[in-house]
Parts: structure tokens; C-alpha cells; sequence
């Protein structure tokens, strides 16, 4: 096909256009990362867009510094790591489970769990759950809820569906047990999908602070979301607000603020999800689909 | 060797015994997805209870439907209704419209590279949190060292600095915005799906016609993804009493835009643990929006379904 000048302009536009959607993609996270780097003090004065003013490490140095922020970063590590091993072992084990087509429950505890994903008690039914379960104030309000996804069963069975059954069929002759099947066998041909399940509940994990909010609202048992929130919430309630904790920081030569101080958690809270993302990558077609035929 | 024929009854005992390693194994989990997600559903008999908190299930008073006279008679219901409404109107038709706009010049880029770049860039933000994102605006729309003030000022486009967070009229637009900023690059993607599928033989026949590029895009590809479109507007239609409740909790909760900010998702959950006594309420007020957000959904997915047959067909 020849290309016109018309066609050539066009073209133009439109990389114009996608240049345009990427600056606006990027530029609030890149001067969060410009603000978390420069001084507090300087950053009050505004105009500050593209590259730090005065570079420091101070507002970082008070993220990890601080305990209760730090403590909440190691409570988001931990919840996420435990969630996300247990989630793939446990999804993945169910998954193997129903996908034996002659296993006398299939039918029924497949539609016993997707049923799950359709039904909702709602928050407060939820929270009287939970309590009388004693998990309000206790670490394992994180884990336990979403041990196992009913959405993320169905992904890996289809996946272990079209692996060759005779595999699982000639170790199940030569009298392996299912557990081993299913850690000597499955397990292994099935990383792929486990891999995307594992970033998938990382993600979630790592993100929510509702369930810090109202389930745990105990102070060691905050997560780094959810001090973030409390950051954000007090200033976007009353203009330039200090968080009672700001005043530790203050009483050192460097100064932080408030706004200085989330944009350092902030960046910490994204580096993770950045380094997992090219990863994550190559299975959004599949997941983005997956979830509409749902 | 005649192999004689089991009742169905022996069969299934045969195999229980057979397969008792699996039943062992699903035990757990019929007791781990019973507990919580089909036991709280007894919760929701507070809805019917004058709830005192101390007494046990059968000490009770049940009130029947007073709490739902009380939901329907309350003024805040019909405002938060009316926000959750408005946000989820304004969120569809925007999302819908930039996504697919998105998809169809991303779809007209021809650098391999720089297309997949645009596509990294604009999908990242889907991964971040709602606190991270509700920062992110705040600090652009902020009123000292916000950009956009500084932009609008230094243009001359205004004289004095907007204040966005505290104009009532601008907050479901900001909600929108921020919706779009977050979702497009990935909503995007099911369309970019779609418009593969869609034979490259059309386009030259179109451009022998005489087509140009927005002729091309106008008579082939939006013809072409028009079943997709229709099959997930009809599906999102079914989430529209899920206007979201991160963000408008998060930067609607100054008192400036509150009236205007609140949804059905906060309306539960102030009324429900923000009032003494007020569990039973908040659990009324709960289950008629999951009651009613069933209804919806299930309807729009049967209408989905029969829409998304006719394609196949």
C-alpha cells in the first residue's frame, strides 16, 4: 500500500497521541519518585516536577525508621508471602483433586465452590464471622479468608485438563499415592499457571488495606497500605495535617512531611509490583479473557 | 469372562472406597468454603432482628421488615443511591469510550517497539493499589505544587488556583478520570484481542474501495469487535450499584464533597459500625444492594449470553 501524506500525518498524530497518554501514564508515579528524593523542606516550596532540588535519602531513611512504618512493611511482606504460598498450594491441590473426571464428588463440590464466587453475606455478617472465629485483631484475618480461590482453581484445573492423563493414570498404577502425584507430578508441569496464580494473589495481597481497617485495626497488624491510607485520609480531611508520628522524625536535623513521607512509601510499595510485572506480563490476554467468559 | 454389571449404588461405594485418598483430601476444603463463605450467609438474619449485641440467636426480637421501612424512608439512602448511580453512569460510558478509542489507534501504530512500550506504560496503573492511586491525584490536583493548578495558572486558563478537592461539582468527574487513568490500558486488551480476529482481507478490500484510515477503522474494525463491545457493556451494566468504594472513601472524605461522595458501599459501612446498634441496620442496607446487584447481574449475563450466542451463530 502507498502512503499518502494524509496517511503519514495521521500517523504522526497518533504516535503524538500515544506520547501524550504515556507522559500522563507516568508522570504522577515519576514525581512521587522525584519528591520522595528531595528534601521535605524544599519540596513545600512547589514547582517541583521533573528532577529533585536537593537530594536525599532522609525521607526513605524515615520510612524504615520509623517502626510503625516499618513494622507495617514487614506485615505486608509477611501476609503476602504466606498468602501467596499457601494459595498455590492449596488452589492448586483442590484443582487437581476435581480435575480426576471420575471422582465421585466432581460434580457437586465444583458447583459448591463456584457458587462461592456468586454469593455474598456482606461486611457485616462477615465481620461477626470472623469474630466469632476469634480472627478480628489476629494476623491470620490476612491468610485465612482467601486461602484458597475459587477462581484460581478453575484456571489451574483447566490447565492441568489439558495435560496428557495417561501421566497421572501410569503413577497411579504404579501405586503413588494422589499427594504424591500431585507434588511429584502435577506440580512441577503446572508452574506456569501457578506462577501467574502466585503473582496474581501477591498482587491482591500486597495492595489491600481493608482488611487492616476494619478486621485488624490493632497498630502492629497495620500493613503499609494501610498506613499510607491513614497518611493520605488525615490530609485530604483537613488541608496539611501532621500525623502523630511525624513528631518523632522532627526532633532530628532533617525534617519529613507528610507528603514527602508517602511519596518515599509510595515508591516502596510499587517497586515490588514493577519487578513482577514484566512477568506477570505475557498472561493478561489469557487472564483478561478468562475473567469475561467467567 | 462376563463383567457383570454394578447397581449404580455399589458403583458409587466402590468408588468412594477407591477413591478414598480424594474424599479425604476435599474434606477440608467442603469444610473451609462452608465456613466462610456459606456461613455468614446466616448473618443475614440480623436484617429481620432488632439486633442486641450480648443476647443470643434466640433471644432475639424479630422485627421483620422494619430496618428495610427505615432504609427506604431515609433520606441519606436516596442521596447515596443517587451518587452510586451518577459514579457508576459516568464511570461505564467513560471507561467504555476511552478503552475502546485506545485500542483502536494502538491498533493503528506501527512501530513493534514503540507499540509495545504504549502498552506496558498504560496497563501499570491497573496494578497499583487504590491508595496509591487516590495520592497520585491528590498530589496533581493538590492546590500548592499540584501541576495541573500550576498548568491552568501559568496558561492563564484560570486566575486563581482550583480548589478540585473541595468542588462538589467536579468530584464524580474526578472518580471518572481516575477510573480511566487506572483501566484503560487494561480494558483495552480484550478489545486489542478482538480486532486480531478480524480478517486482514477486509482491510484491503476497504482501502480498494477508497477508504482511508477513519473510513477503515469506522466500516471494518468497529463493525468488527461490535459483539465484544455489546457483550461487556451489557456485562458491566450488571456491576453498576458497584461504583466503588476505595476511592471515594479515601478522597470524598472531606466534608466539602461528602454529600456528593458517599456510596452505597460507605452507606453500609458507616451506618454499620459507625453507630452503636447499628449492625442490624448496616446489614439491611447490605442485602439490599447484594440482593438487587444479583438480580441486575444475573440479568445482564443471561442477556449477555443471548447476544453473545447470536455472534456465534
Amino acid at each position: 500500500m502507498k502512503k499518502t501524506i494524509g496517511d503519514r500525518i495521521i500517523d504522526a498524530l497518533i504516535v503524538l497521541f500515544m506520547c501524550i497518554v504515556v507522559i500522563v501514564m507516568l508522570y504522577p508515579l515519576w514525581n512521587t519518585l522525584v519528591t520522595s528524593f528531595n528534601d521535605a523542606r524544599d519540596s513545600i516550596k512547589g514547582s517541583l516536577y521533573l528532577w529533585p532540588r536537593e537530594w536525599t535519602l532522609f525521607n526513605y531513611q524515615s520510612v524504615f525508621k520509623t517502626d510503625k512504618i516499618y513494622n507495617a512493611f514487614i506485615v505486608s511482606v509477611a501476609r503476602t508471602v504466606i498468602s501467596m504460598i499457601l494459595n498455590v498450594f492449596l488452589s492448586g491441590l483442590l484443582a487437581y483433586v476435581l480435575s480426576n473426571k471420575e471422582f465421585v464428588f466432581r460434580r457437586f463440590l465444583t458447583v459448591f465452590m463456584v457458587m462461592t464466587m456468586y454469593i455474598n453475606a456482606g461486611l457485616i455478617p462477615q465481620y461477626f464471622l470472623y469474630r466469632n472465629l476469634g480472627l478480628i485483631d489476629s494476623f491470620w484475618v490476612y491468610i485465612l479468608p482467601s486461602m484458597v480461590g475459587a477462581f484460581n482453581v478453575i484456571v489451574i484445573r483447566t490447565y492441568i485438563n489439558s495435560l496428557p492423563a495417561s501421566l497421572m493414570e501410569s503413577a497411579r498404577i504404579d501405586g503413588a499415592t494422589e499427594m504424591t502425584i500431585y507434588f511429584k507430578i502435577v506440580f512441577p508441569l503446572c508452574l506456569p499457571v501457578l506462577a501467574t496464580v502466585a503473582l496474581w494473589v501477591a498482587v491482591g495481597s500486597w495492595n489491600s488495606w481493608f482488611d487492616s481497617f476494619i478486621f485488624a485495626p490493632k497498630q502492629d497488624l497495620s500493613t503499609l497500605q494501610y498506613e499510607m491510607m491513614k497518611i493520605l485520609s488525615s490530609s485530604m480531611q483537613s488541608g496539611v495535617n501532621q500525623p502523630d508520628y511525624l513528631a518523632e522524625s522532627q526532633t532530628s536535623r532533617s525534617m519529613v512531611t507528610p507528603n514527602s513521607l508517602r511519596a518515599a512509601m509510595t515508591i516502596v510499595a510499587t517497586v515490588p509490583i514493577l519487578v513482577v510485572y514484566p512477568f506477570l506480563q505475557k498472561y493478561f490476554v489469557t487472564v483478561n479473557i478468562g475473567s469475561v467468559k467467567e | 469372562m462376563a463383567i457383570k454389571e454394578l447397581s449404580p449404588r455399589k458403583e458409587f461405594y466402590k468408588n468412594l472406597v477407591k477413591q478414598k485418598e480424594l474424599v479425604l483430601i476435599s474434606i477440608p476444603f467442603f469444610i473451609y468454603f462452608f465456613i466462610f463463605s456459606y456461613l455468614p450467609l446466616w448473618g443475614l438474619t440480623m436484617a429481620f432482628q432488632n439486633y442486641k449485641p450480648g443476647k443470643t440467636f434466640f433471644e432475639q426480637e424479630w422485627i421483620g421488615f422494619k430496618h428495610f421501612e427505615n432504609l427506604f424512608t431515609d433520606p441519606d439512602f436516596y442521596r447515596v443511591m443517587r451518587n452510586t448511580l451518577g459514579m457508576s453512569i459516568i464511570n461505564l460510558v467513560l471507561s467504555f469510550v476511552t478503552a475502546i478509542a485506545f485500542a483502536l489507534l494502538l491498533n493503528e501504530l506501527k512501530g513493534r517497539i514503540f507499540k509495545r512500550v504504549v502498552q506496558t506504560v498504560s496497563y501499570m496503573p491497573h496494578f497499583l493499589s487504590w491508595i496509591i492511586v487516590c495520592g497520585l491525584v491528590s498530589n496533581i490536583l493538590a492546590m500548592d505544587g499540584g501541576i495541573i493548578n500550576d498548568i491552568l495558572v501559568a496558561t492563564g486558563l484560570v486566575s486563581e488556583k482550583v480548589h478540585f478537592m473541595g468542588e462538589p461539582n467536579y468530584f464524580w468527574w474526578i472518580v471518572g478520570f481516575t477510573n480511566v487513568w487506572k483501566s484503560m490500558g487494561w480494558n483495552s486488551i480484550i478489545y486489542l484481542a478482538a480486532i486480531t480476529s478480524i480478517d486482514p482481507a477486509l482491510y484491503e478490500a476497504a482501502s480498494i474501495d477508497g477508504y482511508g484510515r477513519f473510513g477503515r477503522m469506522w466500516h471494518i474494525t468497529l463493525p468488527g469487535i461490535k459483539s465484544t463491545i455489546i457483550v461487556l457493556l451489557i456485562m458491566n451494566a450488571g456491576w453498576i450499584l458497584n461504583a466503588g468504594f476505595e476511592i471515594q472513601y479515601i478522597l470524598g472524605s472531606n466534608g466539602l464533597v461528602l454529600d456528593v461522595s458517599e456510596t452505597i458501599d460507605i452507606f453500609v459501612l458507616k451506618r454499620g459500625f459507625g453507630r452503636a446498634g447499628g449492625f442490624a441496620f448496616g446489614t439491611a442496607a447490605g442485602m439490599f444492594k447484594t440482593v438487587v446487584s444479583s438480580i441486575i447481574l444475573v440479568l445482564c449475563n443471561k442477556i449477555a449470553g443471548w447476544v453473545g450466542e447470536e455472534k456465534l451463530i
